[in-house]
C-alpha cells in the first residue's frame, strides 16, 4: 500500500499520460472520482453524524439541510443515557471481545495442533473444517438455532447467554486455515531448538509461535470483532431478552420509537468503533481480504 | 457448562502436559511413579530426542502420547465444529423430513414439508424475487467494482484516499446502513427525492413501488458491499506484470485493446471467483428486505431467506424452513462445487 515505491507499468503508458490530452484526461478523471467517491461514500456518514445534531423537527422538514440550523449535541448524550444505548453498546463490546477470546484460544490451539503436532488424521480433520466454508450460512440457520436451544449430550439451553454467540463463532474454518498456513511457515528447527532447551508443547506455542505470529493474529482478531459487531440476524434470534441485545438489534427494534435525532446518534455510536478500527488497521484488513479470496 | 473449555484450561493443561513429560525440563520435578523412566534419573536439560533414542522400545508409546497431546489441543475446536457445524448439517437435512415443534418430539413426515412448500404461492415468488435480485446485483455490483478498480489503478494520485472511502460502507453494521438509506429513500424529507426535485425530475416512490423496490434494495446492497470486491480487484490488477503492457504497446495495441487482451485475461480467474461468491452471497439476501420493505410492496421483495425466516421464527415451523434451506443448499451447492473445481484447477 506504500505510495513511495516506483509504480509498475499499468494499462496506460507514462508517455500517454504526459501528452496534453492525457494529462487533461487524467486530471479530469481524478477530479471526478474524488468528488464522486466523497459524495457517495463519505457524505452519508457526514449526513448521519450531523443529522444527529439537528432537532427532530428539523429532520422532519420536507427539505433536508446540509448544516444543522440549531445544534443539539445533547441528542448524543440523551441517546446514550435515557434510551439506554449505553447498555446495548456494552453488550456489543462484551459479545465481540468474548468471541475474539474464544476464537483466538480455540482456533490457535487447533491450528497449532494441525500444523506442528501433526496428529493422525490431521488432514482429514482440516478438510472437514474447510468443507464448512462451502456451506451457505442460511442452510445452517435453523439447525444451529435448534442446537443452541438444546445442546446435544449436555442438554443446556444457551438462548440469552453470550455462549450462543461465542461458541458458534469459534467454529471458524477461515481462522483455522489462515492460522495454520502461517504456522506452517515457521521453521521446525526453531521448535526443535526450543524443545532442546526444555520447552514443553505449550511453552513452544506461547513463547516461540505466538510472538512470531503477530500479523496473522491481528487479522484474525480484527475479523472476529468486526464480524460479531456487524452481525444482526443471529443475535436477534438467540438473544430475545432485550437487556442482553447488542446495539444493532436494539437499534432495529427501537427505530420506530426513538426521536429521529437520537436514532441517528445511536447509529453513529454503533458505527464509530468499527470505523476507527478500520482507520487504525487498514493494512491488516486489506491483507486479510486478499488472503481470503486469492488463496495465497 | 461443564463441557465447555474455559480460557483457563490451557494453564491447567500445561501443567498436566509437563507432568506427562518423561524427561523433566530443567527446574521441574517429574512426579515419581508416573513416568516409565522413573528408574533412571533424568538429567536436567536432557532433550527428549536423545532420551527416545536411548529407549527405542518406547517409540510407539511416544507417538501415542504425541497424538494424545495434539488431540488435546484440537479438542475444543472439534467440539465447537461438531456442535455448530457438522452435526447441524446432517440435522438440517433430516429436519426437512420431520415435523418439529417445541411442544412434542419430532415426527417423520416424509416429503410432506416439500409438498407444503410447493403449494405455498409465496415459495415461487420468493425464488423469482431472489433470482431477480441476484441478476440486478450482478448488473450493478459486478461491473461497478471492476470499473472502479481499473480506473483507480490508473490514477497517479489520491489512490489511498479512494481506497479508504470505497471500503467505509463495508465497515458499517448492515442495520445502520439500512436505517440510513431508509432516510434517503423517504418520500417526505428523503434526500434522494429532494435531489431529484432540485434537478426538476419527478420524485420516485423508492420503496413503495413494486417496480422500484427491488432496484432500491440492490442499490443499497451494492453501495454497502462493493468496497470488498474493489479492493480484491485492485490487488489483482497490481499483480499484473508491467512487461505485458509494454509488449502490447510495442505491438501498437490501443488502450482499449490492452484492456481487453492483457488486463482482463490476467484477472479472469479472480473475476470468475468473485462472480460465484457474489451469486452465493446475493442468493441469501436478508437484511435489506427485512429492514427496508418487510417483503412488500405486495410481496415484491419477499426473498428466499426472508421466507425461511418467517417459516422458522414467525410460524415456528422448523420442518418447513429446513425443507426450504435444504433446497437452497442444493442450489448453492452447485455454485460452491463449481467454485471448488475452479480453485482446485488453479492450484
Amino acid at each position: 500500500m506504500a505510495a513511495t515505491e516506483p509504480r509498475s507499468r499499468t494499462l496506460i503508458a507514462p508517455a500517454e499520460l504526459t501528452r496534453p490530452v492525457g494529462r487533461f484526461l487524467h486530471r479530469f478523471v481524478l477530479g471526478a472520482t474524488l468528488t464522486g467517491f466523497t459524495l457517495a461514500f463519505v457524505f452519508p456518514l457526514y449526513w448521519m453524524t450531523t443529522g444527529a445534531l439537528k432537532s427532530s423537527a428539523e429532520l422532519a422538514e420536507p427539505h433536508p439541510t446540509l448544516l444543522p440550523s440549531s445544534w443539539h449535541p445533547e441528542s448524543y448524550t440523551e441517546a446514550w443515557t435515557n434510551t439506554g444505548l449505553a447498555g446495548y453498546f456494552l453488550n456489543t463490546v462484551l459479545l465481540a471481545f468474548g468471541a475474539l477470546l474464544f476464537q483466538l484460544v480455540i482456533d490457535v490451539c487447533a491450528a497449532y495442533a494441525l500444523s506442528k503436532l501433526r496428529p493422525v488424521l490431521g488432514n482429514a480433520v482440516l478438510a472437514m473444517m474447510l468443507a464448512t466454508l462451502m456451506l451457505p450460512v442460511s442452510a445452517l440457520l435453523v439447525p444451529v438455532y435448534l442446537t443452541v436451544v438444546d445442546v446435544p449430550l449436555v442438554h443446556v439451553n444457551l438462548i440469552n447467554t453470550p455462549f450462543a454467540i461465542w461458541l458458534p463463532a469459534a467454529a471458524n474454518a477461515f481462522n483455522v486455515f489462515i492460522l495454520k498456513r502461517f504456522f506452517d511457515q515457521i521453521p521446525t528447527e526453531l521448535l526443535d531448538a526450543a524443545r532442546i532447551d526444555g520447552a514443553g508443547t505449550v511453552r513452544i506455542l506461547v513463547s516461540v509461535i505466538l510472538p512470531l505470529s503477530r500479523p496473522v493474529l491481528a487479522v484474525v482478531s480484527i475479523f472476529a470483532v468486526v464480524g460479531v459487531w456487524k452481525d444482526f440476524l443471529w443475535p436477534m434470534l438467540v438473544l430475545p431478552d432485550e437487556t442482553k441485545q447488542p446495539i444493532t438489534v436494539a437499534l432495529n427494534r427501537l427505530a420506530e420509537f426513538m426521536p429521529a435525532n437520537q436514532l441517528l446518534a445511536g447509529m453513529v455510536m454503533a458505527s464509530v468503533p468499527l470505523l476507527v478500527l478500520f482507520l487504525l488497521f487498514q493494512r491488516h484488513i486489506i491483507s486479510g481480504l486478499t488472503a481470503g479470496s486469492l488463496k495465497g | 457448562m461443564s463441557a465447555l473449555p474455559t480460557p483457563a484450561a490451557p494453564g491447567r493443561r500445561a501443567r498436566r502436559l509437563r507432568d506427562l513429560r518423561r524427561t523433566g525440563a530443567a527446574g521441574e520435578n517429574p512426579k515419581a511413579g508416573e513416568s516409565p523412566n522413573a528408574g533412571e534419573n533424568p538429567k536436567a536439560g536432557e532433550s527428549p530426542a536423545t532420551a527416545a533414542s536411548r529407549v527405542p522400545a518406547t517409540g510407539r508409546a511416544r507417538r501415542l502420547r504425541e497424538n494424545l497431546v495434539a488431540y488435546l489441543f484440537l479438542s475444543a475446536a472439534l467440539i465447537c465444529f461438531a456442535l455448530f457445524a457438522w452435526y447441524p448439517i446432517v440435522r438440517g437435512v433430516l429436519l426437512g423430513f420431520q415435523q418439529v415443534t417445541f411442544a412434542q418430539p419430532a415426527e417423520w413426515v416424509g416429503l410432506d414439508n416439500f409438498r407444503r412448500l410447493f403449494a405455498d404461492p409465496l415459495f415461487a415468488t420468493a425464488w423469482r424475487n431472489t433470482g431477480y435480485f441476484t441478476l440486478l446485483a450482478l448488473v450493478f455490483g459486478f461491473a461497478a467494482p471492476f470499473v472502479t478498480a481499473v480506473v483507480l489503478n490508473e490514477l497517479r494520485r489520491g489512490q489511498s484516499y479512494l481506497r479508504l472511502t470505497v471500503y467505509l460502507p463495508v465497515m458499517l453494521p448492515p442495520i445502520v446502513t439500512m436505517l440510513l438509506w431508509r432516510w434517503f429513500y423517504d418520500p417526505g424529507p428523503g434526500l434522494f427525492n429532494n435531489v431529484l426535485g432540485v434537478l426538476h425530475l419527478p420524485a420516485q416512490q423508492w420503496l413503495e413501488s413494486e417496480h422500484l423496490a427491488m432496484i432500491s434494495l440492490v442499490l443499497v446492497s451494492t453501495w454497502a458491499n462493493m468496497g470488498t470486491t474493489t479492493l480484491i480487484y485492485l490487488a489483482a490488477l497490481g499483480g499484473i506484470p508491467g512487461e505485458l503492457y509494454e509488449a502490447a504497446e510495442l505491438d501498437g495495441a490501443s488502450i482499449r485493446r490492452r484492456l481487453w487482451h492483457v488486463t482482463i485475461p490476467q484477472v479472469r480467474f479472480i473475476l470468475l471467483i468473485t462472480l460465484l461468491l457474489q451469486v452465493i452471497g446475493t442468493m441469501q439476501v436478508f437484511v435489506e428486505p427485512f429492514v427496508l420493505t418487510g417483503g412488500g410492496p405486495d410481496d415484491a421483495t419477499v426473498t428466499i431467506l426472508l421466507l425461511l425466516y418467517r417459516y422458522a421464527f414467525v410460524y415456528n415451523d422448523f420442518g418447513l424452513a429446513s425443507a426450504m434451506s435444504t433446497l437452497l443448499f442444493v442450489v448453492l451447492g452447485l455454485f460452491a462445487g463449481l467454485y471448488l473445481r475452479l480453485t482446485r484447477t488453479k492450484d
